[in-house]
């Protein structure tokens, strides 16, 4: 029996490449975005490519008023039900040390919004007793850097909520597992310049899957980044103030 | 649009570009690069020389442009976005049964830019090009974005066009049947050049491609395997997980000793009686897509390919070229002779009825003068080489070798005016100027 997907933020680059591994095995999908024009095409693409269903469905995180209609359609899924949260948005550092109130929008898209959602979709999962949760944060939530720290808060919220919420739905059979990705080659880091160990959305998709399937905690992908970061976590903050990597 | 400032190249990479890529993932985005202005479109950067390269200048990476559109399973009928892999294509539809119609030997390549070279596969005596089986496309041009059908001029100069008409957005192809997702392979040696030749003749097969040593000299030159093969149903183990060739090769990895010894023993791995097996369908047809980046293993400084077809009656032509290879000793392994029939769906085409012969050479001092040589032999024997693979070619003596230059490039001047999708391939070959 095939699976039902929720998918927050279908069209992100990464996004697609999962969605495609899900549709080649034949689950049913609900891609969530805000552009309708978009998903309508990607959720063709995942029915020829054999999804036993694919449907274009309204998601913004900054509108919250339309998550009801979501966790509606959600909820009519029959058997197991699952969800995934792409969505996050990234905008340079410089832009929000002009601009203050971009704090706002970075902390929505990237955490407030999808753990709103995640929060009204919860006692689904409980009720029925299992599925699965991924959410992808980011390695940048782990430490606080100057070139990105507004999206690094809002992806450690993110990362700290999940956590919190594995510990709840672990209770009743839910699993949830927070991916970490490093540097990957998508839309968000195109024409940033070069970047250590960027690896690609195939890789990460691949990872998620396994992950899925060892009921994975925390997921860092490219796997050298838990390493990575478990040093870089480890730079005594006297010292690492005074970095700029 | 965010532009990336990078560094890039063809497969062979001995050529180079410096300039500014967009990498466009769905098709509002590509709308907003092109209206800053049109620019030309790569694919996998799978074609060898610089057809795919714009230095100094901005293109637009299709490959995240790669969804499918519709299918209609009664009449085998695909629209699917131009940055899509033929690979893909086949990992989706084989398994129910469909193919593309003509596959190069490289899954990566997009199907832009199978347009873009109107490429052949191991079929192609029998199926024709990969522009014959396309029956529409969309373009965006100096006219602003347009469907074109197969009666066109436009569409005459967009197949095997150089992406010079416009940067294509989606195609509507015309897949064929097969079993399933393996085939039957059958290998025969072929002790030279006229057995080879004359089996290749006589191949009744629907995929045939004969493997060439290059290094083999006197009564052996030219000798090789032929494989030849049909598409069936079956279960064979799914093919082995893809490597990767970390970093660039020394110079001695592909050095003639080390080339020769390899062909050698790759000749006498097949049976003199020949062998016949089954092979999942993507290691038939990309054998060599498992190992990715395998042009690293040419070192930094890359190859060339040279590919030439000469007419059926010059197989003469074809014994003079293997005679300077092997006594210039500096191909490598990877070299087919095959059949071509007559099909061609483009002005700019490279097949023509005949023997096409592809040999890479690491770009070592002589290689070009070598290629050059070759050229000429090609253009004595009413041949000509194929631009996708092409990196030194002369700019008269290629253009003589098309036959329909004239009404490809009206087409194109009409289609794009300003010159705006000219790549360096165009350039150096001046095929967009008047003469
Ligand atoms: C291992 C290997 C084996 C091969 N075997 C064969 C073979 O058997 N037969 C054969 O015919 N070829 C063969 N080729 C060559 C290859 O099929 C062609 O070069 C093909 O064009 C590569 O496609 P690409 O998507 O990588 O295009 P690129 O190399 O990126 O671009 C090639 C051309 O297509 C144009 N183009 C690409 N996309 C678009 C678009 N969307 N709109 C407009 N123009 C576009 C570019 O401007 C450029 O002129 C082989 C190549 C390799 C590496
Ligand atoms: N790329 C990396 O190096 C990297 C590294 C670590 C973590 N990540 C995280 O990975 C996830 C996927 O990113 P990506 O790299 O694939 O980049 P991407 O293609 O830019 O994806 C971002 C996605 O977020 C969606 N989004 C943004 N704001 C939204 C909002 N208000 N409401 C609904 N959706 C919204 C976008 O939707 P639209 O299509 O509507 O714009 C898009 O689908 C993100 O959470 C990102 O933070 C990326």
């Amino acid at each position: 029996m095939s699976e039902t997907w929720i998918i927050l933020g279908a069209t992100s680059s990464m996004a697609r490449v999962f969605i495609r591994e899900l549709a080649g095995r034949g689950d049913a999908l609900l891609l969530a975005g805000r552009n309708m024009d978009d998903l309508k095409s990607l959720a063709q693409d995942c029915r020829l490519r054999g999804a036993a269903q694919a449907e274009a469905v309204g998601f913004d995180a900054r509108k919250p008023g339309g998550f009801a209609a979501l966790l509606k359609t959600a909820q009519e899924a029959p058997g197991v039900l699952n969800a995934a949260v792409f969505v996050g948005s990234m905008p340079d550092q410089a832009e929000i040390d002009a601009d203050p109130s971009l704090v706002d929008g970075t902390v929505t898209d990237s955490f407030t919004g999808p753990a709103r959602f995640l929060q009204m979709l919860a006692p689904e999962l409980e009720t029925r007793g299992k599925g699965t949760i991924v959410g992808v944060g980011s390695v940048a939530g782990d430490r606080g850097r100057l070139a990105n720290y507004v999206y690094g808060a809002a992806k450690a919220g993110l990362a700290t909520y999940l956590s919190g919420l594995r510990n709840r739905l672990g209770r009743s059979g839910v699993h949830v597992m927070t991916v970490k990705p490093g540097p990957v080659d998508t839309a968000m880091t195109w024409g940033l310049g070069p970047q250590p160990f960027m690896t690609t959305p195939e890789a990460v998709a691949r990872d998620i899957l396994k992950g899925i399937r060892k009921k994975r905690n925390v997921l860092y992908t490219a796997g050298i980044y838990r390493i990575v970061m478990l040093v870089i976590r480890l730079i005594p903050e006297p010292v690492f103030k005074k970095l700029s990597i | 649009m965010r532009w990336n400032t990078a560094e890039y190249a063809g497969w062979g990479r001995a050529l180079r570009a410096e300039g500014e890529l967009a990498r466009p993932e769905r098709r509002s985005v590509l709308g907003a690069a092109l209206a800053e202005g049109l620019t030309p479109a790569i694919g996998n950067r799978r074609s060898y020389g610089d057809a795919c390269l714009n230095s100094g200048g901005r293109a637009v990476d299709m490959s995240r442009l790669d969804r499918f559109l519709g299918f209609d399973p009664e009449t085998g009928m695909l629209t699917v976005e131009a940055g899509l892999s033929l690979g893909e294509i086949v990992a989706v539809m084989a398994p129910r049964g469909w193919l593309p119609a003509a596959m190069p030997g490289t899954g990566f390549a997009t199907v832009g830019g199978s347009v873009a070279h109107d490429v052949h596969g191991k079929n192609h005596h029998g199926a024709g090009t990969f522009g014959q089986h396309v029956s529409a496309l969309t373009l965006i041009n100096g006219q602003g974005e347009q469907r074109v059908t197969q009666d066109s001029e436009l569409f005459r100069a967009t197949m095997g066009g150089l992406g010079q008409t416009g940067v294509i957005t989606s195609a509507e192809l015309k897949l064929a049947r097969c079993k399933g997702d393996i085939v039957t392979v059958t290998e025969r040696r072929a002790e030279g050049l006229d057995e080879h030749l004359a089996l290749l003749d006589g191949s009744e097969a629907t995929y045939s491609v004969g493997w060439i040593d290059a290094t083999a000299k006197g009564t052996a030159m030219g000798r090789g395997i032929l494989e030849e093969a049909e598409t069936g149903a079956g279960l064979v183990p799914p093919m082995k997980r893809s490597k990767t060739v970390p970093m660039d090769a020394p110079g001695f990895a592909l050095s003639s000793p080390v080339v020769r010894l390899f062909n050698a023993a790759y000749y006498r791995r097949v049976p003199a009686r020949g062998r016949s097996m089954v092979k999942p369908l993507g290691e038939f047809f990309f054998p060599l897509d498992r190992i990715h980046d395998w042009n690293r293993l040419y070192g930094k400084r890359g190859f060339h390919q040279f590919q030439c077809v000469v007419p059926l009656a010059e197989a003469e032509a074809l014994r003079e070229m293997l005679r300077r290879i092997s006594d210039a000793g500096l191909a490598s392994p990877l070299a087919v002779l095959k059949r071509m029939g007559s099909g061609r769906a483009g002005f700019m085409s490279f097949p023509m009825e005949g023997y096409t012969l592809a040999v890479d050479f690491p770009a070592r001092p002589g290689a070009a003068d070598l290629i050059r040589g070759l050229e000429d032999i090609t253009a004595e024997a009413g041949g000509r080489i194929y631009l996708a693979k092409d990196s030194l070619g002369s700019p008269n003596r290629v253009r003589a070798m098309y036959p329909e230059l004239d009404a490809w490039r009206e087409a194109v001047q009409m289609a794009d005016p300003g010159g705006a999708l000219a790549t360096d391939l165009v350039r150096r070959l001046r095929l967009r100027d008047k003469v």
